[in-house]
């Protein structure tokens, strides 16, 4: 009850300071599924790591628990003397490493099927800067970076007097999405310009760290058109918490046409990168218009 | 020979004394009980400091955009934070227990090395001093989190090289404690005490204080190679030199990994202590207690890369690392397992260390299933760096490892004071200390998992509901200590006066439970025998 009241207290106390109205976002559970075969993969061990644990804590707690209630002291319960048993003791050593057993098989096979970055369609080469990244498609000459949305950038700034809840997409907006076409395996080398960060994606379900004078690889074969959105994932300074990561996968043809308009003029590209910031929801648009 | 006849009759008159006046018993003590009691006060004040920059940190998230603080210094508030909570907070309170409580658990006078023990405590305040003053030099505190990953960690000013000088002293310190942990475990029982018949708290350190005297060096190692790239133009770290930032995590976690295990063993052997005596029947499985905790300290050596999944490992070593972080699964699961088979078929009382000890075991062993859940390397490559991870870990330390330190402060400090504390009040604590810590740190496995990064100062508002929550349970919770205070400073002024066992239970077993309460100042001067 006392929980209750205090939540209740709190949303109004967040009411008065935010007084926007906008309504706020669900409240989230649990792992969302993502777009790509391994984030499935993945999402799946999660869920059966979950549930086995689920099972143990059942076992376990009702143990306790029926071991707090039926032998109280005060309900006159008398104690019994054992103090060992080397059967009970192999019983509860054999049947974790069992069920362990039974948990790695599936993730040994999803951990090889990650790291199998063969046979890609393309490679971009993600490099983090403080606090940026640059997006360079490898053989194709395109190259640019993406930072935070304007509008985000000046909610986020501290006293702003701007309600984070009135703009779209807080934080995890930029100007420059990466670009990538749906259905195509595509490769992330992974590096760092200074300290190191961290590429996440949660619906591609990969996370690498970018690290100076090192190239990661990570790769995903996204499956539906859309926007997907992620942050740097490695404490990188004063402005972690503001770099977003944002990929827009297009259907093939509209990927292609956005390629040639980019490797189109050097010169051209600032232009639509800034048209892209403001028609984000549908690039392809603003490319075409360009 | 007639010097040696002087010196042990200088010795005996000395024996009779009780503290010395003033000041000076405090300053220049050798007791293992003085000693211990500053230890625990020293652990007390930082516990509140680190809580008070926790309370930034979570009124500053309690909604999204930035209100209160500067990003940077919310870096500073989440860096300092976990330095103070590890090193100033849980290790020297389970270092201050151990002065307590060891030598009268093992029948001895005081600790082999009463010098040494005033020095690793008195080091302490002087290296809080100044990796608390760090926040006040240009640059401002370390920022870079606990960890100090270069080239991050370089990027702090004027407090790097007293965020480095304060972690050697802090190491320095604590590697001092262990040596005296083991030299009096192994050198001043009482006759009869065999290894395998020391309470299962002695056992839980002698582990604990030789994981501290592995690791404390290479902590040391890694931090000095961090001053020498920053001042001396060494490349241990920066590859532009030829170095590898990424040997640094691989350094850091071979302390690391050991060093969570230094918070939670005494742990299990302050809950393993407190079972027995409030379920009026023996420990279950003594033996495999004591096996179980020496594999665990085993593992805890072969499993650090599991922090650092994310920085690009071969299959390999990823597929090693998460088969052996799996395995700790096994030892961790039997202490589980033997704690409920001591309850079963006890006769089970709730006293507040009791209380404690009870949360512990549910919570803590939530804290093991999200460990669980964290091992396997392609679910971590969604969890790493996420709330799932701030929520697990701080579940293994609040309700783990902070929990059994009050557990361990309300079960003796009625032996400590020779006073009785306010029952009422002390269940009190428990209740809110057990229900604020929940809506504090179980919402943030749901941010974790909904995909919001840690160590970030606002967040996107899909995540404010439970990030709200989350800071009402901090508040709540921090709120609820000070009733712990009160209590411990309340209980050393005065109240009821405790007997020689202090609880009725028929139990308590044990060498300490002889001694009067509070014990002599020289607890055992003829050793005990034990049978």
């Amino acid at each position: 009850m006392k929980i209750v009241k205090y939540a209740a207290a709190g949303s109004l106390a967040g009411a008065a300071f935010a007084p926007s109205g906008a309504a706020l976002a669900a409240w989230e559970l649990n792992m969302p599924v993502g777009v790509t075969e391994l984030s499935r993969d993945i999402h799946g061990l999660h869920m059966l790591i979950f549930w086995i644990c689920v099972l143990i804590a059942i076992a376990v707690f009702g143990m306790m628990i029926y071991s707090i209630v039926k032998f109280r002291h005060s309900q006159g319960a008398v104690p019994a003397n054992f103090d060992h048993s080397t059967k009970a003791e192999i019983v509860w050593t054999i049947i974790p490493v069992a069920i362990l057993v039974g948990m790695a098989i599936p993730a040994a096979a999803t951990l090889v099927k990650i790291e199998d970055t063969r046979d890609s369609d393309m490679t971009v080469k993600v490099t983090g800067y403080q606090w940026k990244w640059q997006y360079e498609y490898l053989d194709q000459d395109v190259s640019f970076f993406s930072t935070l949305a304007r509008d985000s950038d000046h909610a986020r700034q501290l006293d702003s007097g701007v309600d984070p809840n009135s703009v779209e997409n807080y934080l995890l907006e930029v100007d420059n999405p990466l670009v990538v076409p749906v259905g195509k395996k595509v490769r992330v080398l992974l590096t760092s310009h200074d300290v190191i960060h961290a590429w996440w994606v949660p619906a591609f379900g990969m996370k690498k760290d970018a690290i100076p004078g090192f190239v990661n690889e990570l790769w995903f074969r996204a499956d539906e058109p859309g926007i997907y959105r992620g942050q740097c994932a490695e404490l990188c300074g004063r402005d972690h918490a503001f770099m977003p990561v944002v990929v827009n996968v297009l259907p093939q043809q509209e990927y292609d046409s956005w390629l040639a308009q980019q490797k189109g003029g050097e010169q051209a590209a600032p232009a639509a990168a800034s048209a892209q910031t403001v028609e984000n929801a549908a690039p392809a648009t603003a490319a075409a218009a360009e | 020979m007639a010097h040696a006849h002087t010196h042990d009759a200088a010795h005996d008159h000395h024996d009779d004394h009780g503290p010395a006046k003033g000041i000076g018993r405090w300053l220049f003590a050798t007791n293992h009980k003085d000693i211990g009691t500053m230890y625990m006060l020293f652990s007390l004040l930082m516990f509140f400091i680190g809580g008070a920059m926790a309370l930034v940190i979570r009124a500053e998230l309690f909604q999204p955009g930035m209100q209160l603080v500067d990003p940077m210094f919310f870096n500073q508030m989440t860096t300092m934070h976990a330095l103070i909570m590890i090193f100033g907070a849980v290790m020297p309170a389970f270092v201050g227990l151990a002065n307590w409580m060891i030598p009268l658990q093992v029948g001895a006078p005081d600790m082999a090395l009463p010098r040494m023990n005033n020095f690793s405590f008195w080091i302490l305040p002087f290296a809080f001093t100044m990796l608390l003053g760090t926040l006040f030099v240009p640059g401002g505190g370390p920022a870079g989190g606990w960890t100090m990953y270069p080239p991050l960690s370089q990027q702090l000013g004027d407090g790097f090289p007293m965020l480095i000088f304060a972690v050697h002293l802090m190491g320095a310190s604590s590697i001092m404690g262990a040596i005296n942990v083991i030299v009096t475990i192994m050198n001043m029982r009482a006759p009869g005490m065999s290894l395998l018949k020391m309470p299962i708290f002695v056992w839980t350190w002698l582990i604990t204080a030789y994981l501290l005297i592995a690791v404390m060096p290479v902590l040391a190692g890694a931090v000095t190679m961090l001053l020498t790239d920053h001042y001396f133009g060494t490349t241990f770290f920066e590859a532009a030199g030829g170095g590898d930032p990424v040997m640094f995590q691989h350094i850091f976690w071979f302390f690391g990994h050991p060093e969570v295990y230094i918070m939670i063993l005494p742990a299990f052997g302050i809950v393993s202590e407190i079972i027995p005596t409030f379920s009026r029947k023996p420990l279950f499985g003594y033996d495999a207690m004591v096996y179980a905790t020496a594999s665990i300290a085993f593992l805890s050596f072969i499993v650090w890369a599991h922090h650092m999944f994310t920085v690009g490992m071969p299959l390999a070593g990823q597929m090693f690392f998460m088969l052996a972080t799996m395995l700790i699964a096994v030892p961790t699961g039997v202490k589980v397992f033997n704690w409920t088979a001591t309850m079963f078929k006890g006769s089970i009382s709730f006293e507040p260390p009791m209380l404690f000890a009870i949360s512990f075991l549910f919570l803590f062993t939530i804290g093991g299933f999200s460990g669980l859940m964290l091992a396997i390397v392609p679910a971590d490559f969604q969890y790493h760096d996420t709330y799932f991870v701030v929520a697990h870990f701080h579940y293994v330390l609040v309700p783990g490892a902070v929990f059994s330190l009050m557990a361990a402060a309300y079960y003796w400090l009625p032996k400590w004071t020779g006073h009785m504390y306010n029952m009422k009040l002390a269940k009190a604590h428990f209740w809110l200390s057990t229900i604020f810590v929940n809506v504090l740190f179980f919402p943030q496995h749901f941010l974790g998992l909904a995909g919001m990064p840690r160590r970030i100062p606002d967040y996107s508002t899909q995540f404010a509901d439970w990030n709200m929550i989350s800071s009402i349970g901090a508040f709540g919770f921090g709120l609820s200590q000070l009733l712990f205070a009160y209590i411990v400073f309340a209980c050393i002024r005065g109240g009821e006066k405790a007997t020689d066992k202090v609880w009725d239970s028929g139990r308590p077993h044990g060498l300490e439970w002889t001694l009067s309460s509070p014990p002599p100042y020289h607890s055992f001067e003829t050793a005990p025998e034990v049978k």
